[in-house]
C-alpha cells in the first residue's frame, strides 16, 4: 500500500473512532439515566405534587410549571425574534449598526445562564417587584431564549430563495406583504422545528430560573383556571419551581426518605421530554411544510 | 479572420425609430441607470410598440438585464435609475408613481422558475386575493383562464391544490406566466425565463409566447440567438450597457448595420 493510503485510512480510522465516542458518550448516559430512573416513573409519579417530609411524593406541578413556563416565555419571547430576524434578514444591510446587532446576539447567547438568572432577579423580583413568580421567570427565559431564537428564524428565512421576493414584488405587492403571506411561510418548517429545538433548551433550563420563578411549588387549585386567583395554574404571579430546578433542590436539601428515586426519576422524565422536542422538530416541521404547500 | 473590432472604435450605433402614428406601449429616453457610482446602462432610447415581441441580446454583463428590470422598477432599491420610462404616455419613473401599480400593469418572469410554496391555485390565486378579490367564483374564473394562456391548464387542472413545487421546471416556469398575467398586465417582461429548462419545454414556451403576443406586448431577455430569432419581430444588441443596434429581427440577423452586431450574431464573440 502507498503511504498516502495507509495515511488516509488511519485518518479516517482516528475520524471514526472520535465520533463513536461522542455516541457512546451519549447511549452511557442516556442508559443510565432511564435505567436507573425510568422504574420509577409512573402515572402517580407525573401527577401528584411534591412531598417534603415523607416517601410517595410526585412531580405533577413541577412538570405542569415548566410546560406552562415555557408556553409562557415562547409567547413573550417569538413576536420578538420573529421580528428581529424578518429585520436583519430581509431589511438591513450590512453596515455598523446592523453588525453591532449581530455582535450583540452572540453575546447575550453566550452569557452564562447563572448570570441572565440573576440579572432576572435583580431586574424583575427585585426592581419590578414581581417577586418569585411564573412572569418573572418568562421574562428572564425571554432574556435567554432571545438570541437562539433569533439566529435559528433568521436563519431559515435566508434559506428561503430570494426569487421568492422578487417574485412576489414582480406581481405588485409590497415588500412587506411578500415577506409576511410568501416568504416567513415558506420559511415555517424551519422556523417550527426552531421553535421546538429552543424550546428543549428552555425546558431544561435550570440555572436562569432558582432565582426568578423561584424554588417553590405550592399547591395548585386545578378547578380554577382564573389566572387572577393566587393558587390558579395559570397565575403568572405564583412562584412556580420548575422540574430542572426541582431536580437541583432535592439534590442539595432534600429530605424526603425516597430521594434518590425521586431525583432519577425526575431527571429520567426530564430526559426524555428534550429528547422528544429534539427528535419531533425535524418531523413536525417537514410535516407543517407538506400541509401548508400541497393542502388547502 | 476580419478585423472583430470588439471595442466599436467609432461608438457606431443603430436605433430603429417607428413611425409617427405607430402604437407605442413602452419607451425610455435619456435613461442612465447607475449601480452607486458605476455607470450600467446609457445610450438606451427605445421604443416598444404594442402587440409585438422584442429581444434583448447580447454577451453577459452587458446590461440587458439590468435595462429589462428598470422597466417595472424592480431595480428601485439596488440601483438608480434616471430619465424617462414611458408606459402609455406616461413617465412612470418618477417617485408620486405608485410602484406597485407599474408591477401590476407590466408583469415580469424570472430567469429560474420561482413558484411559491403554496399550492397551484394559490400561486395564480393569491394576488388577486391581496387586491381584495374574494369571489370564489370569479377567482376560479382567473385562475383557469391565466393557466389556459399559458398552456398548462391541462396538465395541471386536477391538480391545482397540490403543491406548485412538486411541478417540473418548465410546467413550474409556465405556472409563472400564468402567475403574471393573472394579474392582467399588458406588458410581459421576461428574464432569460428559459435558460434553466430543457429543450422541449423552452419551445413549448416559445409558442406559448407566441400565442400570448397578440393580447401582450413581451421583451425578452435571452442569451440565446436562435431563440431570438424565432421567437421575436424586433431585437436590440447590447454591449458594455449601451443599446448598440435596435432593429427588426430579421434584418438584425441578416443585414445587420453595425459591425459589432454582426461580430455577435455570427457568433464572433460573446
Amino acid at each position: 500500500m502507498k503511504d498516502t493510503q495507509k495515511q488516509s485510512s488511519l485518518a479516517i480510522g482516528i475520524l471514526r473512532g472520535i465520533a463513536g465516542f461522542v455516541v457512546l458518550i451519549l447511549i452511557f448516559l442516556l442508559g443510565y439515566i432511564f435505567i436507573t430512573g425510568l422504574p420509577n416513573v409512573s402515572w402517580h409519579f407525573l401527577t401528584s405534587p411534591a412531598k417534603a417530609f415523607t416517601a410517595g411524593g410526585g412531580i405533577g406541578i413541577q412538570l405542569f410549571n415548566s410546560f406552562y413556563l415555557l408556553i409562557l416565555a415562547m409567547v413573550i419571547s417569538l413576536p420578538i425574534s420573529i421580528g428581529a430576524s424578518i429585520y436583519l434578514s430581509e431589511y438591513v444591510k450590512d453596515n455598523l449598526f446592523t453588525d453591532t446587532i449581530r455582535t450583540s446576539i452572540e453575546i447575550l447567547s453566550s452569557l452564562p445562564s447563572v448570570v441572565v438568572g440573576l440579572f432576572g432577579f435583580l431586574l424583575f423580583v427585585i426592581q419590578f417587584n414581581f417577586g418569585f413568580s411564573i412572569i418573572s421567570g418568562a421574562l428572564t427565559l425571554t432574556i435567554f431564549n432571545l438570541p437562539l431564537l433569533t439566529r435559528n428564524i433568521e436563519e431559515s428565512i435566508n434559506g428561503v430563495s430570494s426569487d421568492q421576493l422578487q417574485g412576489g414584488l414582480g406581481l405588485g405587492l409590497s415588500k412587506f406583504e411578500t415577506i409576511y403571506h410568501i416568504v416567513i411561510p415558506a420559511a415555517l418548517p424551519g422556523i417550527i422545528s426552531g421553535i421546538i429545538l429552543c424550546s428543549g433548551r428552555v425546558f431544561g433550563e435550570a440555572a436562569a430560573l432558582i432565582y426568578t420563578a423561584g424554588q417553590s411549588a405550592p399547591a395548585l387549585n386545578f378547578g380554577d383556571w382564573n389566572p387572577f386567583n393566587i393558587d390558579s395554574p395559570l397565575s403568572p404571579m405564583r412562584p412556580a419551581e420548575t422540574l430542572a430546578v426541582h431536580i437541583w433542590k432535592i439534590n442539595s436539601e432534600g429530605i424526603m426518605p425516597d430521594l434518590s428515586k425521586i431525583s432519577s426519576g425526575s431527571a429520567a422524565v426530564l430526559v426524555l421530554a428534550i429528547l422528544i422536542f429534539n427528535l419531533s422538530a425535524r418531523y413536525v416541521g417537514r410535516k407543517v411544510f407538506e400541509r401548508m404547500t400541497s393542502a388547502r | 479572420m476580419k478585423d472583430l473590432d470588439l471595442l466599436n472604435k467609432n461608438n457606431e450605433r443603430f436605433i430603429y425609430q417607428f413611425e409617427s402614428g405607430s402604437n407605442i406601449l413602452m419607451a425610455t429616453k435619456n435613461l442612465k441607470i447607475y449601480y452607486g457610482d458605476t455607470l450600467a446602462m446609457q445610450n438606451a432610447d427605445l421604443q416598444f410598440k404594442k402587440n409585438s415581441i422584442t429581444a434583448l441580446i447580447g454577451p453577459s454583463g452587458s446590461g440587458k438585464s439590468t435595462f429589462l428590470r428598470s422597466l417595472d422598477r424592480m431595480n428601485d432599491g439596488v440601483a438608480i435609475t434616471k430619465g424617462q420610462i414611458y408606459y402609455r404616455g406616461i413617465d412612470i419613473n418618477r417617485p408620486e408613481i405608485d410602484v406597485y401599480e407599474v408591477r401590476r400593469r407590466i408583469g415580469m418572469v424570472f430567469q429560474r422558475p420561482n413558484p411559491f410554496a403554496k399550492s397551484i391555485y394559490e400561486n395564480i390565486a393569491f394576488a388577486l386575493k391581496r387586491r381584495g378579490m374574494h369571489d370564489k367564483k370569479k377567482l376560479d374564473e382567473v385562475v383557469e383562464k391565466s393557466l389556459r394562456q399559458a398552456a398548462i391548464w391541462d396538465q395541471v387542472k386536477d391538480d391545482l391544490n397540490k403543491s406548485a413545487l412538486s411541478l417540473s421546471g418548465g410546467q413550474a416556469q409556465r405556472v409563472c406566466i400564468a402567475r403574471a398575467l393573472a394579474v392582467q398586465p399588458d406588458v410581459l417582461l421576461l428574464d432569460e425565463p428559459a435558460s434553466a429548462l430543457d429543450p422541449i419545454s423552452t419551445a413549448q414556451i416559445e409558442e406559448t409566447l407566441i400565442d400570448l403576443k397578440k393580447d401582450y406586448t413581451i421583451i425578452i431577455v435571452t442569451h440565446n440567438m436562435e431563440q431570438a430569432s424565432r421567437l421575436s419581430d424586433y431585437t436590440v444588441f447590447f454591449n458594455l450597457g449601451q443599446a448598440i443596434e435596435y432593429n427588426t429581427t430579421k434584418e438584425i440577423f441578416t443585414t445587420p448595420k453595425v459591425k459589432l452586431t454582426e461580430n455577435y450574431v455570427s457568433g464572433n464573440f460573446g
